[in-house]
């Protein structure tokens, strides 16, 4: 009978059960049975103690679902015992001391993020609330460097972190947020991502061998002026706060003015929405290209800084991944790589939480768009030049619940990692 | 391309139940943009295969709660700055975004893209009949221009009879 076949199988293991400090290759299986005999098997394997089964739902009645924690040497037994009696099983942890071990991981940031800082990354901040806590990064990691590369319509000083171990004039990556001010879930993101480089250094393979190779700038809060606006008055804010001679109207689209097609007249180009050149638009291109301090600031900075392999930025709401162009809709010449960049790093993205995120072209996956950063910076000479929309897809838009800003932070790094690490690995 | 009429778009969807995420259903559809016209409103025929889930006893139980206020329900900023919605306000939130698919849809052409951006202001509005009533202004963020645009209109709603936009 069943019985005597299971303490035969198992009386061969009673020697070879070693008493192990760890749960390395312990799995825990969840046994569905169908009646009450199979519910008496596993009663009889309950009772079976050398085998050391921690049982995490112990057998009772056939409905219940049964959960047990096998040690790894008597995990294939167990699994051919309950394959054999035909008994249905499934593999909730395949391998305990990985799900421990990233426990633990998380618990020790989580208590050095408390230690060193009682900034909640999972809220938003007014802008003098990120600017602190910039200048706590920078205090707390010697190579985290506070900069100021420029100042906004409004005189706001423009602050990038800079993170460099070493060497002058490194191969360098470009990354922003929160261009458009309305945005909100990308300044914090970029926030718990400076955050989450600084202590992965040193730590993190992937981010340890970037740093030593390369330099990051990060300007967290790209249209300071805006962002306070969106606080102090108009939650909706997209521009900059700059005065437009001759009209009532205020600001510029940041993202229409960079040097790029700008003002949407290209021969290249069939006609179609891109810029606006009135100034009430939400999408006025402004003036003349770089006529916002904002722009200038970061071209002149990339330009004299000189040796940028990567600009990335990010933007709100659509969950997309997309490389230039968005002034024209043909392909840049680099398309090939750039699209399979970008769906490796789409599919980072995917593999935390499931988020999906369409990979393309600007002009392809959004809309014609011309004078935009991605767009500037690939014609100078940077070719790994994405632009990121994050969450969500249009049910909270840039309202994003602040619950969400952590796990978006999370994704979004996994997708930016990827892309960086493809960058230092091709940059000599 | 329907020479003289417009675009036609055959489509095959799966709505997924925004309150309750595992829960879907599929339908088709066909959408009729026509041509040149700004005023016109694309024609939409939908036919959903399955079964939508019932709601009557939260609808119900919401009913009652907004017939029996003392004071009329007054709102603003639905989600707020930081994306809360109060819980009590949910459902408020939820008929705003269905009132404002009725104005996207009769708004929509080719190249519009809106989705409901925030409930700026709501009010509601005591009736003699048995219907609710409430009037909102909306912001209708529009993707392809960018523009955030306020939109008034008022929603009538019952349990069985439904929701009906009366002014847009």
């Amino acid at each position: 009978p069943a019985n005597m076949k299971l303490i035969f199988i198992f009386s061969t293991l009673i020697g070879a059960v070693l008493c192990l400090e760890t749960f390395v290759g312990h799995q825990v299986l969840r046994i569905k049975t169908k009646n009450e005999e199979e519910v008496k098997q596993l009663q009889l394997l309950e009772s079976l103690e050398h085998l050391e089964l921690d049982f995490w739902i112990n057998p009772s009645a056939p409905a219940l679902p049964v959960d047990v924690r096998i040690p790894a040497a008597s995990v294939q037994s167990v699994k051919a015992f309950l394959e054999s009696q035909g008994i249905d099983y499934s593999i909730l942890i395949e391998d305990l001391q990985g799900v421990l071990d990233k426990e633990k991981q998380d618990m020790a940031e989580s208590a050095q993020r408390q230690r060193s800082s009682t900034f909640d990354f999972g809220a938003y901040h007014t802008l003098d609330d990120i600017n602190e806590e910039l200048d706590h990064l920078a205090s707390e990691y010697s190579f985290v460097e506070k900069i100021q590369i420029g100042e906004s319509y409004e005189k706001r000083p423009l602050y990038v972190l800079k993170f460099s171990t070493g060497g002058s004039g490194r191969a360098a990556v470009w990354l922003d947020a929160g261009i458009h001010s309305r945005e909100w879930v990308t300044q914090a993101s970029a926030l718990w991502i400076a955050s989450k480089i600084a202590s992965d250094y040193g730590t993190d393979a992937s981010v340890t061998s970037l740093l030593d190779k390369m330099d990051l700038f990060l300007l967290p809060v790209a249209n300071p002026d805006g962002f306070v606006y969106t606080h102090t008055s108009n939650r909706m804010w997209r521009k900059t706060r700059s005065k437009i001679p001759g009209s009532i109207c205020v600001g510029v689209d940041p993202n229409r003015n960079w040097d790029a097609g700008f003002g949407g007249c290209s021969l290249l180009a069939p006609p179609g929405p891109g810029a606006s050149n009135r100034p009430c638009s939400d999408s006025y291109h402004g003036p003349s290209a770089n006529s916002e301090v904002e722009v200038k600031s970061v071209v002149d900075f990339i330009k004299n800084r000189g040796n940028f392999k990567a600009f990335l930025t990010l933007h709100s709401y659509s969950q997309l991944l997309m490389y230039p162009y968005g002034y024209k809709c043909t392909r840049p010449d680099d398309y090939a790589e750039l699209e399979s960049l970008g769906r490796a790093a789409a599919n980072s993205i995917h593999s935390l939480y499931g988020t999906t995120f369409q990979v393309g072209t600007i002009c392809k996956t959004i809309y014609q768009a011309s004078g935009g950063s991605i767009d500037w910076s690939y014609d100078n000479g940077i070719k790994y030049s994405f632009a990121l929309e994050l969450r969500d897809t249009g049910k909270y838009g840039f309202l994003l619940p602040a619950s969400q800003i952590i796990p978006t932070a999370r994704e979004t790094w996994l997708g930016l990692k990827r892309i960086l690490e493809h960058v230092r690995d091709e940059s000599s | 391309d329907i020479d003289g009429v417009g675009h036609k778009y055959c489509l095959e969807l799966e709505l997924e139940d925004v309150l309750d995420k595992d829960r879907t259903v599929s339908c088709t559809a066909e959408v009729l943009y026509p041509l040149g016209s700004k005023t016109s409103a694309p024609d939409v025929q939908v036919t959903v295969q399955g079964e939508l889930r019932s709601t009557e006893e939260a609808d119900q139980e919401f009913y009652n709660r907004i017939r029996s206020l003392e004071k009329e329900l007054v709102a603003e900023n639905i989600p707020d700055s930081h994306g809360n919605v109060p819980p009590e306000l949910e459902p408020i939130h939820l008929l705003a975004s269905v009132a404002s698919g009725y104005v996207i849809w009769q708004n929509s052409t080719e190249n519009t893209k809106f989705h409901l951006a925030q409930v700026k202001h709501v009010k509601q509005v005591k009736r003699s009949d048995e219907d609710l009533q409430f009037d909102f202004v909306v912001l209708l963020h529009e993707m392809v221009s960018q523009e955030v645009l306020p939109w008034e209109l008022t929603l009538l709603w019952h349990p069985q009879r439904g929701a009906r936009v009366s002014r847009d």
